[in-house]
């Protein structure tokens, strides 16, 4: 190294003192182009993100007039299943009798569907687990049971058994109608 | 790749070649020259098994991608296009499937092979992690290879393992959103797990490089655990271990074949062969083999984040092994109490595997009721993976620890060659001891 620049001068820049021009231009580059790159991670990763024509689809109508007390009819919503059922006067007094019950997510009945509409219950039916959908009918609650890994729903879709932690979630909907609904 | 070369260049064009682009010096010194403990047994011949596995999978999947589409519309039908209508797409795409098995058996074994002879402990510890860093990306591609057919435990099995990054508190929903793409497992999803499953595969063969230069800067351990000495400790890797490796190689493609060719689907779910419909999910939903330990060790657990955060630290232990092991001792053949635990951990493994295969409240004594604890009955298959997933962390986090500063291990020989050398029935000595000069 010493036989590279004839009278070069000593490297006064030892450590602990304040930078020179030269460590400023390294400084200000290596900010520049690190702030080049992170400005352009956010698309790359914002791409992955729902696009246009995904959100786009994000809302469904449909006629509740296809739907018998008692029964269940899934659509299909955002790729998801979605219930939509019609409860009996048994279903809705067990879901009632169930707000008093230990609860891991606490919600009364009433909550859980429009005013004044009981025997309407729209319900995401994916499992809150690990997204599975419930078959109606199982388990200990007279509602939902998930075949994957055994969560218990009752008739308002609470959670009263298993390793799901929350109640099968109730979607944003309103009524445009006495027959009709639209969801999201 | 470790200093000093023997290689010499003999034709003119070797020679140009070499002061230019010395890859021929580079093979020599990794394939042919390199010294290799002369005691290598079968245990060692897995690394060369996972290279061959690696290129299948690579060449059949790279012939698959041309017949298949990755669209929920198409995907299905392509596969079962490639099944029936393209020239040998069954045998392609069967290899492809069944190669994936046989890439994790071996997997296995190489590393309960590490295991048991300490190859993780000093000077070989960032090996072991490149080692670790594949098994992540092994398990990442396979994952997402199993959703392109899109059948039914295809689609459900990415819905719940991406349901899995949901349980994650504040950033989960949106983490799933964004891994999908949408608001469920859709088109979104299986584009980017298919443009994700070409990709990983070169990833893996680039980390597969730097573990084979991490191989070679301390070169191999060996089954005594005992370092390299002399020369006398050392074969060359050709003729003696490429010959070794490819008799096992030779009889590992037997056990492949028997299963692409007599039995292709017997490691697969038949589910699979129904078209993925998202509104109805199947009765028993299980991963791939290969995932039921540390899915079992997810449904042991009944809090759903606790849960996932288990499995991902069941890997998680693996990275830190180095460190957690005190032990000076490598090879647990003279570790007698920590190869007991050995054992009993590849039996916890196992048993891990069996659970996660299995309904969580089944009972694992047919008919017999005991109590509930924990939301389970005590003779049902989620307490006994709660029991060997106990035994798994205290393996890693409690038993090697102290076992490295309580045990007496027993006396190691002085080198490699003294075990064999020193036994009165070995007669010609030289004749296996030293390696045969070519000449």
């Amino acid at each position: 190294m010493a036989d590279t620049v004839v009278g070069a001068k000593p490297d006064t820049h030892a450590a602990g003192e304040d930078p020179n021009r030269r460590d400023f231009i390294h400084i200000a580059a290596t900010v520049a182009a690190a702030g080049a790159v992170g400005s352009l991670a956010w698309p790359f990763i914002d791409q992955m993100n729902p696009s246009g024509d995904t959100l786009a689809l994000a809302s469904v109508e449909f006629d509740l007039s296809k739907v018998e007390p008692g029964q269940q009819v899934t659509i299909k919503w955002r790729g998801k299943p979605l219930f939509i059922r019609s409860r009996t006067g048994k279903e809705i007094a067990e879901a009632i009798k169930g707000d008093t019950a230990e609860l891991r997510d606490p919600q009364a009945d009433e909550e859980r569907h429009k005013p004044g509409k009981a025997e309407w219950l729209v319900l995401v039916g994916t499992c809150t687990h690990l997204g599975c959908v419930p078959t109606f009918g199982g388990g200990d609650y007279g509602g939902w049971f998930c075949p994957c890994h055994g969560s218990h729903y009752d008739t308002s879709g609470r959670i009263r058994k298993g390793p799901a932690p929350k109640n099968l979630a109730v979607p944003e909907y309103t009524f445009l109608s006495d027959t009709k609904v639209k969801v999201g | 790749m470790s200093g000093h070369s023997n290689y010499e260049p003999k034709t003119g064009f070797e020679k140009w070649l070499d002061v230019r682009l010395p890859i021929v010096r580079l093979a020599y010194d990794s394939v042919v020259d390199f010294p290799t403990p002369k005691n290598l047994n079968y245990w060692y011949t897995f690394g060369g098994i996972l290279a061959v596995c690696l290129g299948i999978q690579l060449v059949t999947g790279i012939v698959l991608a041309m017949h298949y589409v990755p669209h929920v519309d198409y995907a299905f039908a392509s596969v079962e296009g490639i099944m029936r209508d393209v020239n040998y797409g069954w045998l392609i795409r069967y290899m492809h499937a069944n190669g994936a098995s046989m890439f994790f058996i071996a997997v296995y074994i190489h590393m309960f092979r590490g295991l048991y002879y300490g190859s993780y402990k000093a000077p070989r510890e960032v090996l072991w992690i490149l080692g670790c860093v594949i098994y992540l990306l092994m398990m990442a591609t396979a994952f997402m290879g199993y959703v392109l057919p899109w059948g039914q435990m295809s689609f459900h099995g990415a819905v719940v393992i991406t349901n899995l990054f949901g349980a994650l508190p504040i950033v989960g929903e949106s983490l799933t959103t964004w891994l999908w793409g949408g608001f469920a497992v859709d088109n979104p999803t299986l584009n980017r797990f298919f443009s994700l499953h070409y990709l990983l595969p070169f990833m893996i063969a680039g980390v597969v490089g730097l573990h084979i230069w991490a191989l070679h800067v301390p070169g191999n351990n060996n089954p005594t655990g005992v370092n390299v000495k002399s020369k006398e400790d050392t074969v060359p890797f050709h003729p003696y271990y490429t010959v070794k490796d490819g008799f096992a190689i030779s009889v590992f493609l037997i056990l492949f074949a028997t299963f692409v060719f007599f039995n292709p689907n017997a490691l697969g779910h038949a589910d699979n062969y129904i078209p993925a419909n998202p509104l109805v999910t199947p009765a028993h939903i299980v991963p791939e083999w290969y995932f039921l330990p540390f899915y079992a060790i997810l449904r042991a657990v009944p809090d759903k984040l606790m849960g996932v955060l288990l499995m991902f630290g069941a890997i998680a232990t693996l990275f830190v092994l180095p460190w957690l092991d005190t032990s000076k001792v490598r090879s647990m053949r003279y570790r007698p109490t920590a190869k007991l635990y050995f054992l009993i951990f590849v039996l916890a493994c196992l048993v891990l595997g069996y659970c996660g295969g299995q309904l969580p409240d089944n009972h694992v004594i047919p008919g017999l009721s005991t109590f509930k604890l924990i939301d389970a009955d005590l003779n049902s298959f989620v307490w006994l993976s709660r029991i060997a997933t106990l035994y798994y962390f205290s393996y890693f986090l409690i038993l090697l620890p102290i076992l490295g500063l309580t045990e007496t291990p027993l006396p190691q020989p002085e080198s490699i060659s003294e075990p064999v050398l020193s036994h009165p029935a070995s007669t010609p000595a030289g004749a296996t001891a030293a390696p045969e000069k070519k000449g």
